[in-house]
């Protein structure tokens, strides 16, 4: 996917957090938004992209994208 | 003319004490304040009456519906007469009998006595009176002056008004000003000059009539006649449905003459719109025969090969191998499904239990991701659920009304005609839009503040009017204290306190004078049940879900949730909007909006559906597209929905389409999305088939077949078939069972059945066990949450700005006549009333730029370039220029961008920078699309031939 898109995304969802939940607690705020919200393949895109330096996060963006963990493994389902 | 199979009690129902009169020598206990008419009619009589009907307020003008009462002098109306403890009222005399045949025997002097060829024979009040009283011709002669000369006014078409037929009994202005809030109709001339006009004296069609209907419903002859009553003939049968338009979801009587819709006609026991429909709903239903209907399954390799008619099963055949075939090759991820907010509920669920059960992955999502997705969001963090808060009969007890970015006498029009005869009622009105709606000034409706905010501003306004309501001591501490979490109270009070959150400082943002904001703010929290009503202006943003908070918040703070009069109202678009994301629409939600992270949860649907779901939300929408684009996505199964049109950055969404190796579209017609589709799956309309829509107000209604499918299946049956083909087995024969299945899996609606739909009429959920027949205000009490939880909304501009390149704000809409992407209403007639989509611009901007009203304009943004035809109004304000998207080739969604909600990505549809310039030939784009356009329908063209030939 497009990094500039998540990148985007990420930014302004800590936009929201930081001042919802102050500077201290918003990374892990942000953190479980993402996790909640983003598929896979975006959270795994994204926990790469601040493994490389987060070019384009927000301090708090990187932090929270630093925070993020690795999508769980695929259940197996029954139809395919 | 009355439903076929309505029964009219004359006057309005009454709430007041039990009084008991005598009628015909027989006890009758009705509510004081009832008239001696619908007594009557209560007690099973039928007191014979022209001017009257249930739905006016009475008003005694015809001299027909005459009575004695016992120790009264004379034969007072009994329509205009209520009833009264112990009063004695007899109903037939000969006298009365003498005094009707003679009123009657007047009105036919003036009328035609060919009923055989009246669209209302035998259906018509004055035939049925005078049959009553024996009267079959005048005693006067037909030489005298009369009116049967008179032309008949067909300009409107779908109802005609033949004056020599009107007995001016009035019902029809009455209608219009009482039931639809419009004020279009009068009586012209006194005595035998009396006749009725529309407007000033103009074709109805040219007037400001906005052709709901209530007129032509409330006539009692036929001067006032739906056309297809003459074309089609007498409906023979009803059935009882709901309309497949706007959120307010209207019950309506499908008349039916074998299965031909002659008309629709609004329930009068329907709890949504009470008798009452619009333009649309009531009308506009051609489409679902219309000649573009698809009624073969078809596919193509590419989407440039001509289409190929096949049969059901070859279809779901060759999608099933496709999907599987790319599954196998890119993952199972790289495939996904979008739910319908035009298909019933349990078309719904089907779609993402083919997604989740027999694809095996979150990856679905519903049309409601770019409208109300910031609704779900917070609603569900503040209050708890996701959904409005009240039933529509709520308005009628409000207070103080404060509509934000709605516009419901054009989305919502059967809602706004009630909001608006509370407010004749004396309610009061705030309006926060960018456009002076109808609204804000209209025949007896002014608002007492309109706040004219720029376009994204949204947050900073929702913060100015928290600000005074926290710093002029307006809160409802007592409210608040015992209802809704301290600390995020108290931290929301101090971040609203902020002096940069004052109506002063933030005017220069808004745009909206700060006396203005405090006045409204003080209406709000002070003028006693205060409730809101908002629309996609509210979520379309990229603060969309952070506005959802800060209303949630400032209705919270002032005590506005949880009793009648008063709560959140999110006017949803799409009928069945609501129901979409109930069913378990969202990538991230199953049925319920409960995480597929639940691992409770997860196990329940696990062991219904035998499969294990995936515990990962899957992709939205905007990243369907992305994902497309990228190369991870690649087979997508679309059900009653057109991305291709209705989501922004059209040249965005059509490179994503065309990147999939893969598209099934099941739709009524080849749509625009359909263009780029490898198989077509026929859909079926809201008359082909069972099932049931949620309204906005949570209430879920039945939706009847009155048609067999075109197509041979419903869209449910459809779902089932391409899940077998998939290896999936969904064993259901009727819709019915199909909830049955979701009542066993969602909490919500566990007490939910078609048994009890048809017992109750419909159900507002939660229905369960605490609340067997459903719940009309939520939250009473408490919240389901338990305690309410405030948010800090930090105002963040939008990254859409003006600047030198793009000095104008575009922002979106719709019109009463047309309906989201116009597939349906553009195959209507309704097309005469709006016929293109325009760009509304301000004199000042126009002159600036040399603009006048109907010339050519060029609209550039980052995303792109189309062209529209201009109307110069004040409607909008400096600055801001306004758009609809209900035409293709408009291009609207070429210009606005894939910015997008934070937390939602719900599409930032109301803000886009744009430059507006006098231009004199279509865009590139349109140019393309015109050719795209032609080739896929001539693409189409051999099928549509080659499926005749077939048959």
């Amino acid at each position: 996917m497009n990094v500039g898109s998540l990148v985007t995304m990420a930014n302004q969802i800590a936009d929201f957090f930081v001042s919802e939940a102050g500077v201290d607690a918003a990374p892990q705020e942000i953190a479980s938004h993402i996790t909640k919200f983003w598929d896979p393949r975006m959270r795994t895109q994204i926990i790469a992209h601040a493994a490389a330096g987060g070019a384009g996060l927000s301090p708090t963006a990187l932090a929270a994208a630093r925070q993020l963990r690795p999508p769980l493994v695929k259940a197996a389902s029954a139809a395919v | 003319m009355l439903a076929i199979n309505g029964r009219d009690a004359g006057t309005p129902a009454a709430q007041g004490e039990s009084v008991t009169l005598s009628i015909d020598g027989a006890l009758v206990t009705v509510p004081a304040g009832t008239s001696i008419m619908r007594a009557a009619a209560a007690a099973g009589g039928a007191i014979p009456k022209l001017c009257a009907t249930d739905t006016l307020k009475a008003f005694g003008s015809c001299r027909v519906c005459l009575v004695e009462v016992e120790g009264q002098r004379g034969f007072p109306a009994s329509c205009t007469t209520l009833v009264a403890p112990g009063m004695k009222v007899k109903t037939e005399s000969d006298k009365l009998r003498q005094l009707r045949k003679g009123v009657v025997e007047l009105y036919v002097s003036d009328h035609p006595l060919n009923c055989k060829g009246c669209p209302a024979d035998t259906h018509c009040e004055l035939q049925s009176v005078a049959a009553d009283l024996g009267v079959t011709t005048s005693p006067y002669g037909f030489d005298g002056a009369n009116h049967q000369a008179a032309p008949c006014d067909d300009s409107n078409p779908y109802f005609q008004f033949e004056p020599s037929l009107c007995i001016a009994c009035s019902r029809c202005v009455r209608a219009c000003d009482e039931v639809q809030g419009t004020f279009a109709l009068t009586i012209a001339g006194r005595g035998f000059e009396s006749r009725v006009v529309a407007s000033q004296d103009e074709p109805f069609l040219d007037s400001e009539c906005v052709s709901c209907g209530a007129c032509v419903e409330s006539c009692p002859t036929a001067a006032l006649s739906e056309k297809p009553l003459a074309l089609i003939g007498r409906p023979e049968k009803a059935v009882t449905t709901t309309c497949a338009y706007c959120g307010v979801g209207c019950s309506f009587e499908a008349e039916v003459k074998g299965e031909q819709v002659v008309r629709m006609v609004p329930s009068r026991d329907g709890k949504a719109n009470r008798g009452h429909a619009c333009v649309k709903g009531r009308f506009a239903y051609g489409y679902a025969t219309h000649a573009d209907r698809i009624t073969t399954p078809m596919i193509r390799k590419q989407t440039t090969d001509p289409w190929q008619p096949v049969s059901w099963d070859e279809a779901f055949s060759y999608a099933a191998s496709e999907f599987r075939r790319i599954q196998a090759r890119y993952g199972r991820e790289s495939v996904g499904g979008i739910t319908s907010s035009r298909c019933t509920n349990e078309e719904a669920f089907l779609v993402q239990k083919l997604v989740r059960a027999a694809l095996g992955t979150n990856n679905v999502d519903t049309c409601a991701r770019v409208c109300h997705s910031p609704t779900g969001y917070g609603l569900k963090h503040t209050l708890g659920e996701s959904a409005g808060t009240q039933a529509f009969d709520s308005v009628m007890k409000c207070d103080v009304i404060f509509v934000i970015g709605a516009n419901p006498t054009d989305g919502h029009p059967v809602f706004a005609s009630r909001m608006k005869r509370r407010l004749r009622e004396g309610a009061r009105l705030i309006v926060a839009d960018p456009r002076a709606i109808d609204l804000v000034h209209s025949p007896h409706i002014h608002a007492d503040f309109h706040l004219p905010l720029r376009p994204g501003t949204n947050v900073a306004l929702i913060n100015s009017i928290a600000h005074v309501v926290v710093t002029e001591g307006l809160v409802n501490e007592a409210y608040v204290a015992e209802r809704c979490e301290p600390a995020p109270f108290q931290k929301w009070r101090d971040f609203v306190s902020q002096p940069k959150n004052s109506p002063e400082a933030l005017a220069e943002v808004t745009g909206v004078p700060a006396a203005l904001v405090r006045g409204a703010a003080r209406l709000y929290a002070t003028g006693g049940n205060g409730a809101i009503y908002y629309g996609l202006g509210v979520t379309e943003h990229s603060q969309g879900s952070t506005m959802v908070l800060g209303i949630a918040n400032l209705a919270m703070a002032t005590g506005n949730i949880g009793r009648e009069g008063v709560g959140v109202n999110p006017l949803r678009g799409q009928n069945n909007v609501q129901g979409s994301c109930d069913m378990g629409s969202f990538p991230h939600e199953l049925a319920g909006y409960r995480h597929v992270s639940d691992a409770v949860t997860r196990s329940q649907f696990d062991a219904e559906w035998g499969v294990q779901l995936e515990p990962e939300p899957g992709l939205r929408i905007p990243n369907m597209f992305e994902a497309a684009l990228d190369g991870s996505f690649k087979a997508l199964y679309v059900q009653g929905e057109d991305m291709a049109q209705s989501d922004p950055n059209t040249q965005h969404v059509t490179a994503a389409l065309s990147a999939l190796e893969c598209l099934v579209v099941q739709d009524l017609f080849l749509n625009e999305t359909a263009k780029y589709a490898h198989v077509f799956f026929p859909g079926s309309s809201f008359l082909e088939k069972d099932g049931t829509f949620t309204n906005a107000e949570r209430r879920i209604s039945r939706v009847r077949k009155v048609m067999q499918p075109l197509a041979g299946l419903a869209d449910w049956e459809a779902t089932v078939g391409f899940a077998r083909a998939l290896g999936y087995e969904m064993h259901y024969s009727h819709p019915s069972e199909i909830m049955d299945e979701i009542a066993r899996l969602t909490p919500t609606f566990t007490g939910v059945s078609y048994a009890k739909l048809d017992r109750l009429g419909s159900i507002q959920w939660p229905c369960n066990d605490a609340a067997p027949e459903g719940t009309p205000t939520m939250h009473i009490g408490e919240f389901v949450r338990g305690k309410g939880r405030f948010y800090v909304t930090e105002y963040v501009p939008t990254s859409e700005r003006v600047n030198v390149r793009f000095p104008l704000i575009l922002t979106t809409g719709r019109v009463l006549t047309q309906y989201n992407v116009g597939a349906q209403t553009r195959r209507t007639a309704n097309s005469q009333w709006y016929e293109e989509d325009v760009l509304e611009i301000h004199p000042q901007d126009a002159e600036d730029r040399g603009i006048g009203t109907g010339d050519w304009v060029g609209i550039t943004s980052r995303a792109g370039e189309t062209v529209l035809r201009a109307t110069v109004t004040e409607r909008v304000q400096p600055g801001v220029v306004y758009t609809t998207f209900h035409f293709p080739d408009s291009g609207a969604n070429v210009i606005t961008t894939e910015n997008s909600d934070w937390a939602t990505n719900c599409p930032e549809y109301k803000v886009t920078a744009v430059q507006a310039v006098k231009v004199q030939r279509p865009s590139e784009w349109q140019r393309r699309f015109h050719e795209q356009n032609e080739q896929q329908l001539g693409l189409l063209r051999g099928a549509t031939t080659a499926a005749r030939s077939r048959q």
